[in-house]
């Protein structure tokens, strides 16, 4: 099982409140919409080189958005990407967060703020970013291994765009060969 | 001072908490899921680990406080936690113990820093497939919790008299919301 869906289902009892952390802050109630976290996730993944996770969010990201050039330029170049300026803010701290927390300046957070950008959003931002960078570290770290064929990317896609991030209760059985 | 409007009278990661509890929730029963359990690798193993991860992040904060519960975990034994955090190889821990702090300090690095030889060093020293996977999820998580420390500037208390006395909290009962809605501990002569 690719990815990170082989690791969730070895250790279920860990596997559940990272769930639940994913859900809440990807999928919960939040003044950012699911589309631009999903790009904080992307802009992450991507930052740390994780080929399973930078395809399966940009995939999502891709889905929610409705086209396939805002996460590429995201990705290429937060500056110029099609975003507002509050969003390159948050990608922008995303993004250092991603490298370390100590690279969060108080310059790019006055940014945000200057942009409208709330406590709260800052604060998620921070922590998906975070989050991801456990992700990242987990699917990588224990070698996994990535899907034979990049259709499985559209399945998961549309699986975390419609099903969120919780545990179906046949678990990954309809993605097994 | 921290980027966000958080609550001055908590320290580091406890503030941020109490800022959202929704999201502390999940965070404290994956710290006790995998910090608090003695399968395999002990509490002190894993305390260890994470103290060794931070200390690698240079995350201030979470090096001394994670440091502080290892050492309740080793009958006080500071100098053993100070030669782990920055010379693990030379450390009177098991060569076991060594072998996962190796991989921990790839994980920091990035995923791919892991190596097959890494892995199979560890396994011919005796771990186990759940000791290698613990390992490399608490790097990974730490090095969540570091981020999510100084990338909002949490405040971090420069009195280290004060991290052995939320050490022995969570040293006696563990992760979860109570480290921030409970008092936070004071030493004996403070405040009456």
């Amino acid at each position: 099982m690719p990815g990170i869906t082989g690791l969730l289902e070895y250790r279920k009892d860990s596997a559940q409140p990272i769930r639940d952390l994913t859900q809440l802050l990807l999928r919960g109630p939040s003044t950012l919409s699911e589309a631009d976290r999903e790009l904080i996730a992307t802009v992450v993944s991507y930052g740390n080189q994780c080929t399973f996770c930078t395809t399966a969010h940009t995939a999502a990201a891709d889905l929610l958005i409705g086209d396939h050039q805002t996460a590429q330029q995201v990705k290429e170049d937060i500056e110029t990407a099609p975003v507002s300026e509050k969003m390159k803010a948050l990608l922008t701290i995303s993004k250092l967060t991603g490298q370390s927390g100590k690279n969060v300046t108080t310059e790019v957070i006055e940014r945000a703020k200057a942009a409208g950008a709330t406590d709260i959003e800052i604060h998620d931002t921070v922590l998906i970013a975070a989050l991801f960078c456990l992700y990242n570290r987990y699917v990588d770290g224990l070698a996994t291994a990535l899907p034979d064929n990049l259709g499985y990317y559209d399945v998961l896609a549309d699986r975390i765009v419609n099903h969120g991030y919780t545990r179906l209760p046949q678990g990954y059985d309809h993605l097994k060969k | 001072m921290p980027h966000i409007n958080v609550d001055e009278n908590l320290p580091g990661i406890r503030a941020l908490m109490a800022f959202s509890p929704a999201s502390a929730t999940p965070m404290g029963e994956l710290a006790n899921l995998l910090l608090r359990s003695n399968d395999s690798l002990s509490m002190a193993d894993r305390e260890l680990i994470a103290t060794h991860v931070s200390y690698l992040n240079d995350c201030f904060y979470c090096q001394q406080s994670h440091g502080a519960i290892a050492v309740c975990y080793l009958d006080g034994n500071t100098d053993l936690v100070e030669q782990v955090k920055k010379d693990y190889a030379h450390a009177l821990i098991s060569d076991k113990l060594k072998a996962l702090l190796s991989i921990a300090a790839s994980v920091q690095k990035g995923g791919k820093f892991v190596t097959p030889e890494q892995i199979a060093a560890a396994k011919e020293l005796g771990a186990t497939d759940r000791d290698i996977h613990d390992t490399v999820l608490i790097a990974a998580a730490f090095c969540m919790f570091n981020r999510y420390v100084d990338g909002l500037a949490a405040n971090t208390p420069t009195d280290l008299a004060s991290y052995p006395l939320r050490a022995q909290q969570i040293a006696d009962k563990g992760y979860g919301n109570h480290i921030f809605s409970n008092k936070q501990p004071v030493h004996e002569n403070e405040g009456v």
